[in-house]
């Protein structure tokens, strides 16, 4: 079945606006060749999910957005993500575009890049073009074609050989206007060696109907180590489809530490490209659905190189009415010898009408190769329930517990204890209405 | 004041299975009471039942502490009515520490703002641990994934010891404990002995009540109290067994369903 994407915007305006803000030709050429793509391609095909059902386009249009004076001019729907960050290094988006990017002079010395990615685009214009669209592509399906073609605002974040970051570099997304398109795109380069922890928070504060269509693309170099935080945490009106995509090279390793907490439909896709030897993978991913969300979860590895780990974790909590396909897919490509990919998928259920299906996926080409996988989805054990209640604990506390306990694997891994913090307080939030 | 436990009546069923035929039992403060009786006549639906497990339903009778029916009671009221299980089969539950869990529990009983102190509550719970002979990685392991059976079996002592409740039931508490075991949750259970709290045992073996020195034996067969006496009641049931009982009151089948 094929549905007739619908063009949020035409070529001349797409054209005009590109110009108008000042961006290189090879950007406005990129975006009206997206564009065009959009036009002809298909919706992606997600497993048991009616995404051409959903609110996806409600783009709204690019509107420029007002900078920031000071940190402390930020909207108070954010105000509590950036508390303390005067001296670090953040970004902050709004709607269309970037309100505020600071990054701490003493990395900014080593020959850190962190900026919004509009402005490195006209900043370090070659060293974007290298990289933007190359691990998610405008060709995949239209809405990444449509990504391509009207992202706007971003983060762009570069950190050159040899450099050891501890500290995060951290971002803040917020959509606030219904009418203003958001569409961030996320592109991080981390070069030979380099080591980097980023962390990143979608935020929305409206009423009215809108999307998230975002992409994040991370290029890790040989040796490099990458840790991608991400906290989705979007209002009900807002749709979230996100494609997140990291091409590891030898040696390299990506970390993915994902909280899903929005709280409207969201189909994300996480993936690794394991393309050099030796390079690996490790995505954590909890996920709490409540309301009449709907939900597609994705995880993904992609084993090219040889001596390729992978591990792909993902636990879901599900409440009310909401309905949750999560998806992993181990692909260990022929020639990635000693490849070992694993995954587990585990979904509980809190309500009757919540509904949850795990499907874990092997493919698998090459025969020296270990993997495994497990998924399970089940409902709150009632014999728990009792037991924990014959202590004392009252319905509520004891489900509560049940509940923590299920995500505490997953969520006691997480290395930043800001964020775990973070995560165990928007579960709570989820939970506790 | 000294807890006051009276069963009257008590029926129960099991998916629509009458399992308890009409209990009639009265404890008070600093007694032990035994119960005994062969596999399958309705020791642990007792338990159970005066629980609250959502299996029972109770279907007649009253279960009185301190005049105060248990059976109107949601569980976790009843445990904070001071009722106690030590359960058969204690579930295990994955990502809850040990710690935490007794920490949810003990703040359960106290108003919101006055919670136990961590410190002091590390403090009770290693003192507790030691007379256990528990080692103290225990605080910190999911509560009860894959214990022994024995370390499950100490694991609810250690629960009783924090909670301080008033009426306690040990379901084969001796099951699958070995000798030193034994006597550590013996003693265990005896420090706890006091004129405020009554104890309600389910054993098959005199062996524990050589350690736990009952008041007053009951036998179960059928869903009910059949016989009723002193310390050597259970001492003649250990040396002849239950075939005289039955004899006595002419039971064939002493099994729940059987009628009498
Ligand atoms: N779900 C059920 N459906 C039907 N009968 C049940 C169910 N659960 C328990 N029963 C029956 O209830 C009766 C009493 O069981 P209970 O566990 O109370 O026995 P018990 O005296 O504790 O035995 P044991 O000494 O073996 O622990 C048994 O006959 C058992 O088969
Ligand atoms: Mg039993």
């Amino acid at each position: 079945m094929t549905t007739q994407t619908i063009l949020p915007v035409d070529a001349q305006q797409l054209g005009a606006q590109s110009q108008s803000s000042g961006e290189p030709g090879w950007l406005k050429d990129s975006r009206l060749k997206a564009l065009e793509l959009a036009a002809g391609l298909d919706l992606p095909k997600l497993e048991k999910t009616r995404i051409d059902r959903w609110n996806i386009n409600n783009y709204g249009e690019y509107k420029p957005s007002q900078a920031l004076a000071a940190l402390q001019d930020a909207p108070a729907s954010i105000a509590g993500l950036i508390e303390g960050q005067e001296e670090g290094s953040l970004i902050i988006q709004r709607n269309s575009g970037a309100v505020y990017a600071r990054l701490a002079p003493e990395l900014a010395a080593q020959g850190v890049i962190f900026t919004d990615l509009q402005t490195a685009v006209r900043e370090h214009g070659d060293l974007v073009q290298r990289y933007l669209h190359k691990a998610v592509l405008p060709e995949e399906h239209s809405i990444a074609a449509l990504h391509a073609a009207l992202w706007n605002g971003g983060v762009f974040l570069y950190v050159p050989k040899n450099v050891v970051i501890e500290t995060p570099l951290q971002a803040v997304l917020l959509t606030d206007d219904a009418e203003a398109a958001f569409v961030p795109h996320i592109l991080i380069v981390a070069d030979t060696n380099s080591s980097l922890t980023y962390v990143d928070n979608y935020v929305s504060d409206k009423t009215e109907a809108g999307l998230h269509n975002g992409a994040v693309e991370v290029f890790v170099g040989a040796g490099a180590t990458v840790r991608y935080a991400t906290v989705h945490q979007l209002g009900q009106d807002t749709t979230d489809v996100t494609y997140r995509r990291a091409v590891v090279e030898n040696d390299g390793t990506i970390e993915w530490i994902i909280g899903e907490m929005n709280y409207g439909d969201t189909a994300s896709d996480t993936k690794s490209v394991l393309k050099g030897n030796g390079s690996s993978s490790d995505a954590k991913v909890i996920a709490v659905g409540s309301g009449s969300q709907k939900l597609s979860y994705t995880t993904q590895a992609q084993h090219f190189g040889r001596n390729t780990p992978s591990d792909m974790i993902t636990r879901a909590v599900m409440r009310d009415s909401a309905t949750s396909i999560i998806n992993g897919i181990t692909k260990i490509e022929k020639g990635a010898t000693r490849a070992d990919g694993q995954q587990t998928e585990k979904v509980l259920m809190l309500s009757p009408k919540a509904r949850g299906d795990a499907n874990p996926i092997l493919l698998i080409d090459e025969d020296d190769v270990t993997a495994g996988h497990a998924a399970s989805v089940g409902q709150v054990n009632y014999e728990q329930v009792y037991y924990l209640m014959s202590r004392g604990l009252s319905r509520h506390d004891a489900e509560t517990l049940i509940i923590y306990g299920f995500l505490a694997p997953v969520v006691s891994q997480i290395p930043l204890e800001g964020l775990r913090n973070q995560l165990q307080s928007l579960v709570e939030r989820k939970l506790g209405q | 004041m000294a807890a006051e436990f009276v069963i009257e009546g008590l029926k129960a069923t099991i998916e629509g299975k009458e399992i308890l035929k009409g209990i009639n039992l009265q404890m008070k403060g600093g007694e032990i009471h035994a119960v005994m009786g062969p596999n399958g006549t309705g020791k642990s639906t007792l338990a159970s039942a005066l629980m609250g497990h959502p299996k029972y339903v109770v279907t007649e009778g009253t279960a009185l502490l301190e005049g105060e029916d248990l059976l109107e009671m949601a569980v976790d009221e009843r445990a904070r009515a001071g009722l106690f299980l030590g359960m058969q089969y204690p579930s295990e539950i994955s990502g809850v520490t040990n710690s935490d869990f007794l920490r949810s529990a003990i703040n359960s009983r106290r108003e919101e703002g006055s919670e136990i102190s961590l410190i002091r509550f590390i403090r009770q719970m290693e003192a507790k641990m030691k007379e256990l002979d528990m080692n103290p990685e225990f605080l910190h392991r999911y509560l009860n994934e894959g214990f022994s059976g024995g370390e499950k079996k100490r694991n609810e002592i250690l629960q009783m010891m924090m909670l301080d409740p008033k009426i306690v039931i040990l379901d084969e508490i001796d099951s699958g404990l070995d000798i030193d075991a034994l006597k550590i949750v013996a003693d265990g259970v005896n420090s706890m002995r006091s004129p405020e709290r009554g104890f309600l045992v389910i054993t098959h073996y005199q062996r524990l009540l050589n350690y736990i020195k009952p008041d007053y034996v009951h036998v179960m067969m059928q869903g009910r109290i059949v016989k009723s006496g002193g310390p050597e009641l259970a001492q003649k049931l250990e040396a002849e067994g239950y075939e005289w009982i039955k004899e006595e009151l002419g039971i064939e089948d002493e099994t729940v369903g059987q009628e009498a």
